[in-house]
Parts: C-alpha cells; structure tokens; sequence
C-alpha cells in the first residue's frame, strides 16, 4: 500500500491542476463572452448587404434573358472538377473533441468528393498541423509572418486529369485570436479570383456554427457558386450530441454565461429596412453594376461570419472541457483523500495491535 | 420638414455611428453627394474619399476605402468596408503605401492588376486627403 507521503504528494499535485483547470475555464467564459458580442456586432452589416442583394436581385437581371446565361462570374456554375475546401480550427487544443469533430466532418466531406481534385485552405494550426501530416502540401510562398497565401497551384490543363488529389494549397496560422475583417476579405479576394479564372469550380467552408452554447453544430457551407442569397446551401451537418450539450449546460451556468443566443430582434428589425423602403430609389448606379460589386463583399461577410462563429464554438468548447477537467480533479480528490485516511487509519490500527500485543507478550 | 436625419455608418465589424446629423457629404462612385434632411430616396455606391457630416454644429470627418449606402428623406445608413476617424489616420503611413501603389501601378501588366492598383492609389490618396483637411474650418 502507497505511504501517507506520497498520497499526500498527489493530492497536492491534483489541487494545483484543478486551479489551472478553472482558471482556463474561466478565462474561455470570458473570451466567449467577447467573441459572442463581436460575432453581435457584425450582424447589421452581414444583415444589410444581404438585404439590398435580395432586393437588387429582384431590380436586375442577375441571368441573361434570353440565353439563361449567369451575368456574374459567381453565380456561374460548372461541373465540379476542383474543389476548394476552407478548414476553419482553432488554433490551441485542450478543447475538448472540437477540433478532432471539424477534422471528421473535413474527413467525411473529402470521401464525399473522391474522384475530384480537392485543395484545402487551413485556418487554425490544428487544423494545418493535421491536414499537413494527412495530405500533399504545395509549395508554400509566405507573405506574412504566419500567413501562407494561396498560391495558384500548378496551372491544370483544361481537359484535367482525371486521378483525383487532395493538397493543402494555403493556411492561415495564429490569426484567430486576434480575427478581423482584413482577413476574411483576404481570403474571399484570393478564391474569388481563383473562382473566376475558373481554377475552382466550387469552394466549401467547414466550421463549427454557433448559435449559444448549446445550439451548435459542424455545417459544410458551400460558398461558390452562390445559390441563394441569404440561405446558404449547407451540404453537410452534424448536431451537437445531447451528453456535450448537458456539460456544457453545466459549463455555462458555472461560468455565468448566458444560454440563450442574444436577442437580436432589434438589430434584425432595423437591419431588414435597410434598403427595402416601398419606395422608387434614384439608382446612381445601375442595379447590375451595384450587384457586381456587392457581391463579392457577400462572399467576404459570409467567411468572416464563418470565423467569428468558430472563434466563439472553441472558446465555448474549452469552457466546457476545463469544467469538466475541474470536476474530475475534484473527484480525484475525493478519492485520494479518502485512501490517504484509510491508509492514515490502518496504519494507526496497526501500531495499536502492536502495541497491545507487545504488552500481552511482557505479561 | 424635419431638421436633421439619422445617420447610421456600420463596417463589418460593428456599428461605427449612430447619430444624428443636419448634413452629411457621402464619396457617392460617381461623385459626392451632398445630403440634407428630406432627401430623395437614394442607393449609391461609395469610392474612396471622406464621409463627413455636421451634428449639433461639430463636424465629424471619417475616411473609407469603399463602401455603399441608402438615402432616405428621415435616414441615412453607410455601409462600408472600412472607416477610419479623420484625426487617427497616419499620414506618414498613408503617404509610404501610397508611394508603393503607385510603384505597383507603373509594373502592372495585366487589366486586372491595373484596375486593383489603382484602386489601392485612390485609397491611398483619400486617406491622405482626409488626414490633411482635419484642421479644415467646421
């Protein structure tokens, strides 16, 4: 049986990780906090264009009468032969499954894709690191610390080969504690190009949406072509499991954060008016036009969304594993304290039999 | 006729302004556009340059790169890309990407690399334009 004194040790080592471990969930509650309200924040804008899209569409004539033909290079669609795929992770571990469930629902969608060329741009160093070790990396230019931008790959042949790939075309590195616009509109300016001289004929985002802490789940949202303004197509989704949800339940309410998703309505409200007065608009510029360089921005808003849900899913997926890592350490505790008495007590037990038989003895 | 209108500027990332203005000049695409309150109904695209308006006599001053925005007799909402407060542009900046967008403009080759540098030149140049007239009498 172990000594008091290494029992004792344990415990104490045991403490000290339950301390980090309710630190670390208590610093997620709060970046959680912080990444819902600017997630909030973008709704408006995210919200408007989509808005003066919808009602532009209805104004100008985003297909050609009479030849049916698309009259934007993003609405065009063609039989998919190469495949851009956006992995968005995070960029630290010890939360819990949420980047192994991301790297499924990749996984899941790349078998889906067999046959076809499909290059991946990574967010997140979780997310790279994984890809990188599984698939053929193109050669990397670095722009910025950090920062790898999509290189054209080798120029394909127009009739393409027919062997299907997977590379990792591009990844974005330690950037998502510090996320804004520029990057979002980055990338979308690189596959919008990319899409356009028709190197891609599709590109995909897979991420982890995020509504609240309990209404989550991994979505494959296509992103090019665009269907369908305001409604994008999800061609993949898995929902949260009903035990994750319950210890996250338990998470959030340990960690003061709210559970429903922030009411919205009034943003909502004023945003829809935007643009959609009953009224006849001068037009400086021709509806067709405004619709040509509005929507590329679309695309734009609807990465960056992408991004700032992820950044909020991972901080409330490490809020949830540490809850769960603290609540272990203390049942860890429990148990050790309760063998540390036992052994305290057996031991106390045995010096008494001692004792008592050395007596007997001397009689 | 009412004497002053809500003025709303959001970027992507948030609500920037929401005041109320008694005139407001917005860098329409095709020219500036002056606005005052009961203006006709009016959906522009912005280009580069300053968004500017007067509310209880201050005038604010705000530089953007591109942008889009709805006029309406009682409300004007700005949507743009980014903007930046007159008094926290860095001119020194502003005047180095300037100078290499126009290194970039005088190497470019195709149309596409034409049109996005001189974008960026335009950019550069209101950013400036902008940072110099702070001192501009309200």
């Amino acid at each position: 049986m172990a000594n008091i004194l290494d029992i004792r040790r344990r415990i104490r080592s045991v403490i000290n990780t339950r301390q980090i471990t309710r630190a670390m969930k208590m610093i997620s509650a709060a970046r959680l906090r912080r990444a819902q309200e600017r997630a909030l924040a973008a709704r408006p804008y995210a919200q408007m264009l989509t808005n003066v899209l919808k009602s532009l569409v209805s104004r100008a004539d985003t297909y050609d009468q009479e030849t049916g033909e698309p009259l934007h290079p993003l609405l065009v669609r063609r039989s998919e032969q190469n495949v851009l795929l956006i992995v968005v992770t995070g960029d630290k571990g010890l939360a819990g499954a949420f980047n192994a469930n991301i790297l499924k629902a990749a996984t899941r969608f790349l078998d889906s894709k067999r046959g076809k060329n499909v290059e991946i741009l990574a967010v997140g160093r979780k997310g790279r690191d994984f890809l990188r070790r599984r698939f053929r990396t193109a050669e990397p230019r670095t722009v910025e610390a950090g920062t790898t931008e999509t290189g054209t790959t080798e120029n394909r042949k127009a009739d393409g080969t027919s062997e299907s790939q997977v590379t990792l075309v591009g990844e974005h590195v330690g950037v998502l504690n510090k996320i804004d616009y520029s990057l979002a509109s980055e990338i979308s300016e690189n596959v919008i190009k990319r899409y356009t001289h028709a190197e891609i004929d599709s590109v995909y985002l897979v991420y982890n949406e995020f509504k609240s802490v309990i209404s989550q789940r991994i979505v494959v949202e296509q992103i090019l072509p665009v269907e369908h303004i305001g409604a994008p197509e999800i061609a993949q989704a898995s929902e949260m499991e009903l035990k994750d949800k319950q210890r996250a339940i338990e998470a959030a309410k340990g960690a003061g954060v709210s559970l429903r998703p922030a009411d919205t309505t009034e943003i909502d409200k004023a945003a829809a008016q935007f643009a959609t007065a009953p009224v006849d608009y001068i037009y400086e510029q021709s509806p067709r036009q405004l619709f040509r360089s509005l929507l590329p921005k679309y695309v734009a808003t609807q990465i960056f969304h992408a991004l700032l849900e992820s950044v909020a899913a991972e901080h409330a997926a490490r809020m949830t594993a540490m809850e769960s890592a603290t609540t272990n350490a203390g049942d860890m505790i429990d148990s050790l304290t309760l063998s540390m008495n036992r052994v305290r007590q057996a031991k106390i037990t045995r010096e008494i039999i001692e004792i008592v038989s050395g007596a007997a003895a001397q009689q | 006729m009412p004497d002053s209108f809500q003025l709303e500027i959001v970027t992507p990332e948030k609500l920037v302004v929401r005041d109320n203005a008694e005139e407001a000049q917005i860098p329409g695409a095709n020219g500036y556009i002056g606005v005052l309150p009961g203006h006709a109904p009016l959906i522009t695209e912005l280009g580069a340059g300053e968004i500017s308006y007067r509310s209880g006599g201050q005038l604010h001053r705000y530089a953007t790169a591109w942008g889009f925005a709805e006029v309406l007799p009682d409300r004007v909402t700005v949507l743009a890309e980014t903007v930046e407060p007159a008094e926290q542009i860095d001119v020194s900046r502003a005047q180095q990407s300037l100078t290499k967008a126009e290194d970039a403009l005088k190497s470019a080759q195709t149309e596409e690399e034409v049109s996005n540098d001189l974008a960026d030149v335009r950019r550069a140049q209101a950013r400036i334009e902008v940072a110099e007239n702070k001192n501009r009498s309200a």
